[in-house]
């Protein structure tokens, strides 16, 4: 690269309409007829093979066959029951990989019964017109602090809610809703659903939701431990993953999470500073996000770069290919190795290319590559943010870096829990942090009985 | 090519499917775009006295939907023509005129009044018409005033009726049955004693197609109130394959032809009542529902599915599945089958093991060897075809039969000789 193109960054790529158009529904909802007939190719299967695959186990052919029946109350009932965030799901769970992958159909037809597109069906009316299908139980006098306003901590309000608890949720960011608010593609979610949905949620009263509070800053552990029955630990990944080159604090290289979370608050997406060359580094779910909308906001060429192959990538095969038609290039098996600098900009990366070793670990062939670019998105994973809560992490047992929790999502403390991203082994999706948020209350909840057996 | 024409009491068509007398058929407007389309012959909508009845001008259908609303049922309340006698003279008169290779019936709905068959049989037969079929099945409105299917119902009135049609008429003349009656025997044999030429069936049955939601009244109504109809379409087949087999096979009715009526969508349908008794069929809510089109799948798929049997007319299929319709008594109880299982074929539904579970003999597998498998339990299978019915693949699930060693379930040995109830130990009333 010897005449490096002036960085070319601006806002008002497209006009406002070509935005709106380009951020429009990716998959739209189904009208009625079209759920009708959709619902009618559910073989109601036996021990059904898609609600195994549901993190959650939402009742699947029970819903679908609600929905036939036009008894969509009932069928939304299903699926709030088993996920509070059915709605959320419903339009981003790659269930090309989970409920639609297992589907008998595939081997019939290769053509599942889009059970996401159902599950949205039954539950935006229900949702958008805040019909509340749950009850408290009688207020049990419990109190229980949740450390976030994501997903998993929603979710385990919401259930200990319902139970008779009381619950206050400590939430770092402005508004409630994690990464639905702040971290999913915009086209993924339209119309503030992710609001809608945390209202309807919250509904259910008895969840008090304080923002701008952040454990380490605002709170303790030990704080919370002395002042409420349980705690549930539900903060996230606040900490992005560095590129580890000597020089990737330059302009022009973003951090992916926050340029999405900035899209995703904006009232006007024609104001975004736009890259003319994009590159983004990175293979999993964000690295598309942040792909695909850099290309509907106007950027003329993007593409993603990842160090090892298809396989291994963690954004799903129906992502990628989303991707790809979107018209965002895809290429593999490239290490970034050194930024490219003109001035103080950054102007392109230097790659090296890579394969796996025989023992399988991935390594430098030697030869490089550089590819120019304007912006640099670094989209290489995210890790939790410790710094701030050193007491925090000297209370718990971690493992890798993470929180270690049981198959109750109970951490080493006898009164605390966590799910969502913060635990180890999790599996960054919305509906995963569902799960753990729903099995974490209803442990909480036995563990509440128990102090009242005793006597405490 | 398998030769398609017909000939059923003598009247030529080219092929074997006349429209059903019914609306499709109330005028020459429609009738000539039927027979444009290549339909063999019309009923023509039910005749009756003048002045002519009148309709309600509400709604006078109801569908018994699928969910991407597929016609699965039909009804209706509509009676017979409402337009005056001589302007449906005029038409069918034309409609001879223009179409002398097509089959033309005058349908008829007459009092129970000599004088009145006198009268009408007659003036109707001037027409040129190449039959009467004698409308003794409508179950709604006309069957209020003595006519219809309360002809229908008493076999005396059919019996009365069709000797007074004979009398006046030189045409031959075709009794419509009634399916609303317990036992469709005694009514077709008051049609052979007076001497009709064939008997048509079935007509329609009794229904009510459901509730409104919303008001919980019947659905639908005129001005709030509704009345009951008379069911048709593809749900009615099998009452209409019935029907017609027990005619065809009990020995004092075989001889009395038939024209099949009942559900007839498409040509398999058509294969249905040929191959059990009927010599040709009439079509009435596949039109309605799809237009006169469908002539063209009727006519192909019935001509493929004869070049494919070797067969080269019609009339070397009719009947053919008649001799296979018995008693249950006279089935052999000493034949055994299993379900058998094609796991290449197998999608994993589940759906064969939770009603066998359910609803029958426990006799599939869910699991085998700790993973998804559905297997037949020979120990356990009774051989009831019910997994068969709910597999979603085509021939995934097929019955086999034992022929030698022993049932697994019953531990008995096989025997390839046929035993049924009549002689069964545990039949009181065996034949000793």
């Amino acid at each position: 690269m010897t005449n490096h193109l002036p960085a070319d960054i601006k806002s008002g790529r497209l006009s406002s309409p070509e935005i709106e158009a380009n951020f429009s529904d990716m998959h739209p909802p189904l009208e009625r007829p079209e759920a009708l007939i959709e619902a009618d190719r559910c073989y109601f299967c036996f021990d059904a093979p898609c609600t195994t695959a549901c993190p959650t186990g939402i009742d699947i052919p029970g819903f679908i066959q609600k929905i036939r029946s036009d008894n969509v109350k009932g069928s939304a009932h299903t699926i709030l029951s088993e996920n509070i965030m059915g709605g959320m799901c419903a339009r981003v769970c790659p269930t090309e990989e989970l409920c639609e992958e297992a589907c008998v159909r595939n081997t019939l037809e290769e053509q599942p019964v889009r059970i996401g597109l159902l599950q949205r069906y039954a539950t935006d009316s229900i949702i958008h017109n805040k019909l509340q299908l749950f009850q408290r139980l009688e207020d049990t006098g419990k109190r229980v602090a949740v450390v976030g306003g994501g997903p998993a901590s929603l979710s385990c309000a919401h259930r200990l809610a319902t139970l008779g608890h009381r619950v206050t949720v400590l939430n770092g960011a402005q508004k409630p809703g994690g990464l639905n608010e702040y971290g999913l593609a915009a086209y993924k979610t339209l119309n503030d659903f992710a609001q809608t949905e945390v209202d309807y949620i919250l509904d259910i009263g008895g969840i008090d939701v304080r923002n701008g509070k952040s454990l380490g800053i605002d709170f303790s552990l030990a704080d919370l431990r002395e002042e409420y029955d349980a705690v549930f630990l539900g903060f996230g990944l606040a900490g992005v993953n560095e590129l580890r080159m000597d020089n990737d604090r330059v302009e022009g290289v973003f951090d992916a999470v926050e340029y999405i979370a900035r899209l995703r608050q904006t009232g006007n997406m024609s104001e975004l500073p736009v890259g003319r060359k994009v590159l983004v580094i990175g293979g999993g779910m964000t690295a598309i996000d942040v792909a695909v909308q850099s290309k509907h906001l106007g950027a003329e060429e993007v593409t993603i770069v990842y160090r090892r192959g298809e396989q291994q990538m963690g954004a799903s095969r129906y992502e990628q290919d989303y991707a790809r038609t979107s018209g965002v290039c895809i290429r593999r098996w490239l290490a970034p190795k050194r930024l490219l600098l003109t001035g103080d900009r950054v102007s392109g990366v230097q790659f090296e290319y890579t394969r796996l070793a025989d023992g399988g670990e991935l390594e430098g062939t030697g030869d490089t590559c550089e590819l120019e670019a304007d912006v640099v998105f670094k989209a290489i994973g995210q890790q939790v943010l410790w710094n701030a809560m050193e007491d925090t992490a000297k209370m718990l047992e971690l493992e890798q870096g993470r929180i270690a929790v049981d198959d109750n999502r109970k951490t080493s403390l006898p009164d605390v829990w966590a799910g969502g991203d913060c635990i180890h082994d999790s599996e960054d999706l919305t509906v995963s942090a569902v799960q753990d948020g729903k099995l974490a209350a209803m442990d909480i909840d036995r563990f509440l009985g128990m102090k009242n057996g005793s006597g405490e | 090519m398998a030769n398609l024409s017909s000939e059923f009491l003598g009247i030529e068509s080219p092929n074997p499917f006349w429209l059903a007398s019914a609306p499709p058929t109330d005028k020459a407007y429609n009738v000539n775009r039927a027979f444009e389309a290549g339909w063999g012959g019309v009923v023509w909508k039910t005749l009756g006295e003048d002045p002519p009845i009148v309709n309600v001008s509400g709604p006078r259908y109801a569908v018994n939907y699928s969910n991407d609303r597929r016609v699965i049922g039909f009804n209706n309340i509509e009676l017979i023509t409402d337009r005056p006698l001589s302007v449906n003279l005029d038409d069918m008169r034309q409609i001879k005129r223009d179409w002398p290779d097509r089959a033309l019936v005058a349908s008829v709905m007459l009092p129970m009044e000599e004088e009145s068959w006198a009268r009408y049989v007659p003036m109707i037969e001037e027409t040129g018409a190449d039959a009467f079929e004698l409308n003794f099945g409508c179950p709604h409105g006309m069957s209020e005033r003595g006519m219809g299917a309360a002809v229908g119902q008493v076999p005396e009135y059919i019996q009365r009726a069709t000797e007074w049609c004979k009398k006046y008429a030189s045409i031959p003349v075709i009794v419509k049955l009634t399916p609303n009656v317990t036992d469709i025997l005694p009514p077709a044999r008051a049609a052979k004693a007076a001497n009709a030429d064939a008997v048509s069936l079935i007509n329609t049955v009794n229904s009510i197609m459901r509730v409104d939601y919303d008001t919980l009244s019947m659905y639908p109504t005129t001005d709030g109130m509704g009345s009951h109809g008379g069911y048709c379409g593809p749900a009615v087949k099998p009452i209409a394959l019935h029907m017609i087999a027990e005619i065809a096979r009990t020995a004092d009715t075989a001889d009395i032809p038939i024209s099949g009526i009942g559900g007839i969508s498409d040509w398999r349908d058509a294969v249905d009542h040929l191959a059990l008794g009927a010599q040709n069929v009439q079509v009435c809510t596949a039109a309605m529902v799809y237009g006169f089109k469908i002539i063209d799948d009727l006519t192909d798929g019935l001509s493929n599915f004869l070049d494919e049997k070797g067969m080269t007319s019609v009339s070397q299929l009719v009947g053919k599945a008649v001799d296979s319709v018995t008693d249950w008594k006279y089935l052999n109880l000493n034949h055994i089958e299993k379900a058998s299982i094609n796991q290449d074929l197998c999608i994993s539904c589940g759906r064969c093991h939770v009603v066998c579970e359910d609803a029958s003999h426990q006799a599939i597998t869910s699991m085998v060897k700790g993973s998804r498998r559905f297997e037949v339990i020979d120990e356990e299978c009774v051989g009831c075809n019910l997994c068969v019915s709910v597999c979603p693949v085509d021939g995934c699930i097929t019955m086999k039969q034992l022929t030698s060693g022993t049932d697994p379930r019953t531990g008995q040995p096989i025997f390839n000789e046929k035993a049924d109830w009549t002689t069964h130990p545990n039949n009181p009333m065996r034949v000793k």
